[in-house]
């Protein structure tokens, strides 16, 4: 039971990394290696929000999540949109934006390492344990959990359930095909990239009450997400929630079974296997 | 007519003057070189002991007037910064370059273990002294000898771990703790060397270990290590942790309501950022390092930190770092720009540091701290191989 809710508390924290770059890959098509580097943007917000306001870090969504919008919609405009229209086919976009956006993370790096200083940034907030059947679990981490469902559940009624969301979903299926029924393409890849980033930083300022960041940490996050996205199958919602449920109950069951020393090694494993026998990750499409 | 000659002439004389001025300022100051992460995984660690020591130094040494040399004169301090973004062949090419394009007369050593040892070959070629401050290894006696020019100052592997091995003793000894001991470690190079080296230690001082695991450095919930930790139903927790990791296992120790009467965590415990998230929760935490802080030129160079950076130095290694920085001042000082001069320099002589009199012996410094504690919001040293000032130790009660 422990094993249960401790991994299900995981892969909530892993599917709040990885959603963001779901959208922005499977909708905008943009492979964004300088996602990593918007969650930690993120957390400084609602680091800065608790020690210098003293508010709760969760009002810094307040301010981050319609700042990474415009941010995000400002780089997809400005500097992937240039690639966007240059790119012949799919492969070529993907090579082009992925030198870019990871050129884009040093970038970032530099700036948050010039605004913030190089130092780890942490703080305690709802560091309690709350009691599950008698075991104690961080409220923080709760927390997150109940957030990452939040964002999930709205996601996912909103891509299924709205006008922009099938528009969004008619884009990720085929591009070429949505502009002939009228939907406008680059209107809505820069909305699901802006959209993507503001995710990602929401993530960033819950993960930052139980995780210790740095400037230079966000590629750390943009490799876990890499593999989510990859695993639960581009474009895909619910493929990267399942996947990030996946990993976490996989890993926090090898370490309290096994050995935590294997988790790494169990997680790569399952990510190989996936690829083996569906390459298309869980809930992909096969390329016709 | 005659006024514009006045006035050209004093144009000519202003531009000469402050051209010689600048040649002048330019042939005076000595140039220092420092390399070391500002991005990458160990950015965080440096920004907290590394860096802010060079300000420090070089803003004390310039507001003096600069280094007093041999011959009267002054001499202000020039830094060049390069980032190596933790990366050993970026230490190495940093070094090269300040060395030969750059012409530093001395270069500031890198900082963590890794980063020194990889320099090292390069420091030794190029013929400058390389004084670490925050590198710790068992490998002093074969590196000295490979390296003529480099020098140790933190203190090795076995001693810190012998340290904890006796602390925890001591507890046993007059009856506070029992002889249970969970121990994990992060599977990286500090971790694994000094796990590997505790368990004979710690079995040879008759504890036993009920719980030996390690994690993978960046493990994003440690949640099943200290809950593995606790069912073994421990006296002692002992860490051989990394920063983010530190504190990850405490607070999550906090959560699990892993009581234990000796907690150990260990790099990072002494930073100030730790007694600022945890506060009184951790009143009786142990970890690497500390510091005397009822020495007046450890106060007075705390004072100093807080005003010139703006924040405040750790309890361990800043200091040790800042003294590095006085061991070269002081050896420019009395032998000049020579670096095979300045070496020997190092090598003979008593230095007076914040961190007392340092003599190097062997080409490292055989005092150091290896045991600290959170006493009242403050990280003391409470074990060290010779050092005065160690505080008793006390119980941990509590969250």
């Amino acid at each position: 039971m422990d094993i249960l809710i401790t991994g299900v508390l995981l892969g909530a924290t892993y599917s709040l990394i990885a959603m963001g770059l779901t959208l922005q890959y499977g909708v905008a098509r943009i492979m964004n290696l300088a996602n990593g580097e918007m969650l930690v943007a993120g957390a400084f917000g609602a680091f800065w929000v608790f020690t210098a306001q003293k508010l709760s870090p969760f009002a810094a969504a307040l301010f981050v999540v319609p700042g990474a919008f415009l941010l995000n919609w400002l780089i997809y405009r400005y500097l992937l949109r240039p690639l966007v229209r240059r790119a012949k086919n799919r492969g070529m976009l993907e090579v082009d934006t992925i030198l870019a956006t990871f050129g884009l993370s040093f970038v970032f790096v530099g700036v948050m390492t010039f605004a913030f200083g190089g130092e780890f940034f942490t703080y305690s907030y709802l560091a309690e344990p709350y009691r599950i059947f008698g075991s104690p679990f961080g409220q923080n981490r709760l927390a997150a959990s109940a957030t990452a469902a939040v964002i999930c559940g709205l996601l996912y009624w909103g891509i299924h359930r709205t006008r922009p969301g099938t528009a969004m979903r008619a884009v990720a299926v085929d591009p070429t095909a949505a502009g002939l029924v009228a939907i406008d393409v680059p209107r809505v890849s820069a909305f699901a990239f802006a959209l993507g980033g503001a995710v990602t930083a929401t993530g960033g300022i819950v993960l930052s009450t139980f995780l210790t960041m740095d400037a230079s940490i966000g590629v750390v996050f943009t490799m876990k997400a890499l593999i989510i996205v990859i695993m639960g199958g581009v474009g895909d919602v619910r493929g990267a929630i399942i996947a990030s449920l996946i990993l976490g109950l996989a890993e926090t069951a090898v370490a309290s079974l096994i050995d935590p020393g294997l988790t790494l090694a169990a997680a790569y494993l399952l990510f190989v296997l996936i690829l083996l026998f569906r390459p298309e990750g869980l809930f992909g499409r096969r390329q016709s | 007519m005659k006024r514009r000659t006045v006035i050209g002439l004093a144009i000519a004389t202003s531009i000469a003057g402050a051209l010689s001025a600048g040649v002048a300022s330019a042939q005076n100051t000595i140039k220092i070189g420092a390399v070391a992460p500002k991005t990458g995984p160990l950015a965080a660690g440096a920004a907290i002991t590394h860096w802010p020591n060079i300000q420090l130094w070089a803003q004390q040494v310039n507001e003096r007037g600069g280094l007093r040399m041999k011959d009267g004169s002054r001499r202000k301090v020039e830094i060049i910064e390069y980032d190596d973004r933790t990366n050993p062949g970026e230490t190495i090419k940093a070094v090269e370059r300040l060395a030969t394009q750059d012409n530093a007369d001395f270069i500031i050593a890198p900082y963590s273990t890794g980063l020194n040892v990889a320099a090292a070959p390069a420091f030794a070629k190029l013929g400058y002294p390389q004084i670490t401050a925050t590198a710790i290894t068992d490998k002093i006696p074969e590196l000295t000898q490979r390296y003529p020019s480099i020098f140790f100052a933190l203190g090795s592997t076995t001693a810190l771990a012998g340290s904890v091995a006796d602390v925890l003793g001591k507890m046993r000894s007059e009856g506070k703790i029992g002889n249970r001991i969970a121990m994990v470690n992060v599977a990286d190079a500090f971790g694994i060397e000094l796990a590997e080296v505790s368990r004979p230690v710690f079995k040879k001082a008759g504890f036993e270990i009920v719980f030996d695991r390690s994690y993978p450095l960046g493990t994003q919930d440690l949640s099943p290590v200290v809950k593995g930790a606790k069912a073994s139903n421990p006296d002692a927790f002992v860490a051989w942790s990394y920063p983010p990791d530190t504190f990850a296992l405490t607070e999550q120790a906090k959560i699990e309501g892993l009581n234990v009467k000796a907690f150990y965590t260990a790099v990072a415990t002494a930073f100030p950022a730790y007694g600022g998230k945890f506060g009184k929760s951790i009143e009786g935490h142990l970890g690497a390092g500390g510091v005397n802080m009822d020495s007046p030129e450890i106060q007075a160079y705390r004072a100093a930190h807080q005003k010139v950076t703006g924040k405040p130095a750790d309890f361990w290694a800043s200091a040790v770092t800042y003294a590095s920085l006085q061991v070269l001042e002081q050896s420019i000082e009395a032998v000049g720009l020579d670096r095979k001069a300045v070496t020997d320099h190092i090598n003979k002589s008593t230095f007076q540091t914040v961190m007392g009199p340092w003599k190097f012996v062997n080409q490292s410094i055989d005092k150091f701290w290896t045991v600290g504690q959170w006493q009242n919001g403050v990280f003391h040293g409470v074990a060290s191989t010779g050092l005065p000032g160690a505080k008793p130790v006390i119980v941990k009660t509590g969250w």
